[in-house]
């Protein structure tokens, strides 16, 4: 009790240090995305929007008044769009036979797997590009950026659904065939369901991962203009506000979409731990 | 028998995916190569002479790439560490809060990220003067110096080695802790000899995970570099694309990837390989 307030205060600050440097950590990580907001206000004098002019809302009233930015959203929309779901349907079998299955080659099948995720960018895309001039490919375009972007979505689908069905309760696999369920409706309302928040995770950072790519886009796409490949051009005449507009509108849908994952998982967890005092029915039965 | 047909009918599409669009261009790539002549008459000649020539004309590139690369992921697993370590013990209810502060930059465009920080760093910036004020940073531009593409690097990565860390330190058995502190230990010891090594997993996953995009990167040096910071991404980038000279661009990101492979056995065999296998997290 006879410290001088200097121990105190040094006492204080020493059992709070990590949570000191964690929250400027924190502020940190979140400045770049606070500068993108304020600027997305920003009423630049000239082409530039690197300086603080002054405060308007035009840029939000407008955001889609671009024609060209507005393409190459819609490209990159849908060639996220697409990616997605093939990515995900190839990745969520691949992760099946990764976890239920013992088979030759399944090791090989996991480095094929890693490695492109250990493979710079850069190489992976330069890769693709002396590939397609070596075939000769009649055009680069949005189908080898369609093929590009499947190629480094999948493996980052195979982890995110392998890792949810490796914590997989197989009993309610058994209890559904012991219910009479063949293996094909086992899988349909039973599996399925319960690795569904799994699928929508890898789902959801195939679509993050492609709408966000420029390195390995900017080797494959020829004329094709995606969202970053626009901001990429347009850095060095100047880039419109409506970017920062768009980028904030994505930020929102993207932050809304992970609170849905979060919530579904959450339900989907509840759902898995059956327990007798629950009140809901925890699994739909199938309807006979 | 159809049971064993079932896994090689799972994994059929995405197999041949992953071979014929990233096994196969890269044997195209080293093919590429090794051809001689002009971009239109190139062919195949077993040229090595392109590796020579690349690697004595980019030299100085390829040892900046890793000097900043080996930067930015020690200076991110500096910054990294408090944070995951905070998440995973002192936050409580901020916990998901401080999850979501650390994966919000994944949602903004990585571009638009990185036009963002040359905003922070240009001169008029509020931020660049504070850092001039307090004397961190020696007077003069921020922008287009190496420093300012470390701190780039560092910036765009740092959620690829917070991720691994967290989950590391979170699967920590407290009970291994407070029994350090039943045995005497001090805060520091229990720390060093307890909760470090058993993060160690999440380190190494992370250094990874944050070193290999960043000695590829090409986008931090186009944009906070100057004409003296480009790294080899951004040769092999403009070989490519605006030189169209694809023998010596083939040839670099060959020897690129394999600096990066060798380095990853290397730091692999020193530290334990439980790390890369168990910890995939993104």
């Amino acid at each position: 009790m006879n410290e001088s307030r200097g121990t105190r205060a040094w006492r204080w600050l020493r059992e709070h240090a990590v949570n000191i440097v964690a929250a400027l950590v924190v502020v940190y990580l979140l400045l770049p995305i606070a500068v993108i907001l304020l600027f997305s206000f920003n009423n630049p004098a000239g082409r530039y929007n690197y300086t603080w002019v002054g405060f308007t809302l035009d840029h939000w009233a407008h955001a889609f008044s671009r024609p060209e930015l507005n393409e190459a959203l819609v490209t990159s929309l849908k060639l996220a769009l697409l990616a997605t779901v093939i990515s995900t349907i190839v990745g969520t079998m691949m992760a099946l036979a990764l976890v239920r299955h013992q088979f030759f080659g399944r090791r090989l099948a996991n480095f094929l797997i890693v490695i492109p995720m250990a493979t710079p960018e850069v190489v992976m895309g330069a890769a693709l590009l002396s590939f397609f001039l070596i075939l000769g490919t009649p055009s680069l375009g949005f189908e080898t950026l369609l093929i590009a972007h499947v190629m480094f979505c999948i493996s980052f689908v195979v982890v995110v659904v392998r890792s949810r069905l490796i914590g997989f309760d197989r009993s309610l696999e058994e209890a559904a065939r012991d219910l009479g369920a063949n293996p094909f409706e086992t899988f349909r309302l039973v599996t399925l369901p319960l690795i569904m928040p799994g699928i929508f995770g890898g789902a959801m950072l195939a679509f993050a991962l492609s709408i966000d790519d420029f390195v390995i886009s900017n080797f494959n796409s020829g004329t094709t203009v995606t969202f970053p490949l626009y901001i990429f051009g347009a850095a060095q005449r100047g880039i419109p506000v409506e970017v920062n507009v768009i980028a904030m509108i994505l930020f929102s849908v993207t932050v809304a979409a992970m609170g849905f994952t979060t919530w579904q998982q959450r339900r989907a967890e509840k759902m898995a731990s059956v327990r007798p005092e629950q009140e809901e029915a925890p699994i739909p039965l199938p309807a006979t | 028998m159809r049971r064993r047909i079932v896994p090689y009918f799972l994994l059929g599409p995405g197999t041949i995916w992953l071979v014929l669009f990233f096994v196969v261009p890269l044997f195209y790539m080293a093919k590429l190569s090794l051809n001689a002549g002009v971009f239109g008459e190139l062919h195949f000649d077993w040229n090595w002479s392109n590796y020579s020539e690349a690697l004595s004309a980019y030299d100085t590139q390829f040892v900046r790439s890793f000097e900043y690369a080996g930067a930015a992921t020690l200076l991110a697993l500096v910054i990294s560490y408090p944070l995951a370590y905070a998440i995973a013990f002192k936050a409580g209810r901020w916990r998901n809060v401080m999850l979501f502060a650390v994966v919000a930059p994944f949602f903004t465009t990585y571009l638009i990220r990185t036009i963002a920080w040359e905003t922070i760093l240009s001169d008029e910036s509020p931020v660049t003067e504070v850092l001039h004020a307090i004397g961190l940073v020696p007077s003069g531009h921020i922008l287009a110096t190496g420093p300012a593409v470390i701190a780039g690097l560092t910036y765009n990565f740092l959620p690829f080695m917070i991720l691994p860390i967290y989950a590391s330190l979170e699967r920590i058995d407290v009970r291994l802790i407070e029994a350090a502190k039943d045995l005497y230990s001090s805060a520091a010891q229990s720390f060093w000899r307890v909760t470090l090594p058993l993060s160690a997993p999440g380190i190494v996953a992370g250094t990874l995970l944050t070193f290999i995009p960043a000695a590829g990167d090409y986008v931090n040096a186009q944009f906070l570099g100057g004409a003296g910071n480009r790294m080899i991404g951004n040769v092999i980038q403009s070989l490519y694309l605006s030189q169209s000279d694809y023998p010596s661009a083939a040839a670099l990101s060959f020897v690129l990837m394999a600096l990066i492979m060798i380095a990853v056995v290397v730091y692999i065999r020193f530290a334990g390989s439980e790390a890369l296998m168990g910890e995939e997290a993104r």
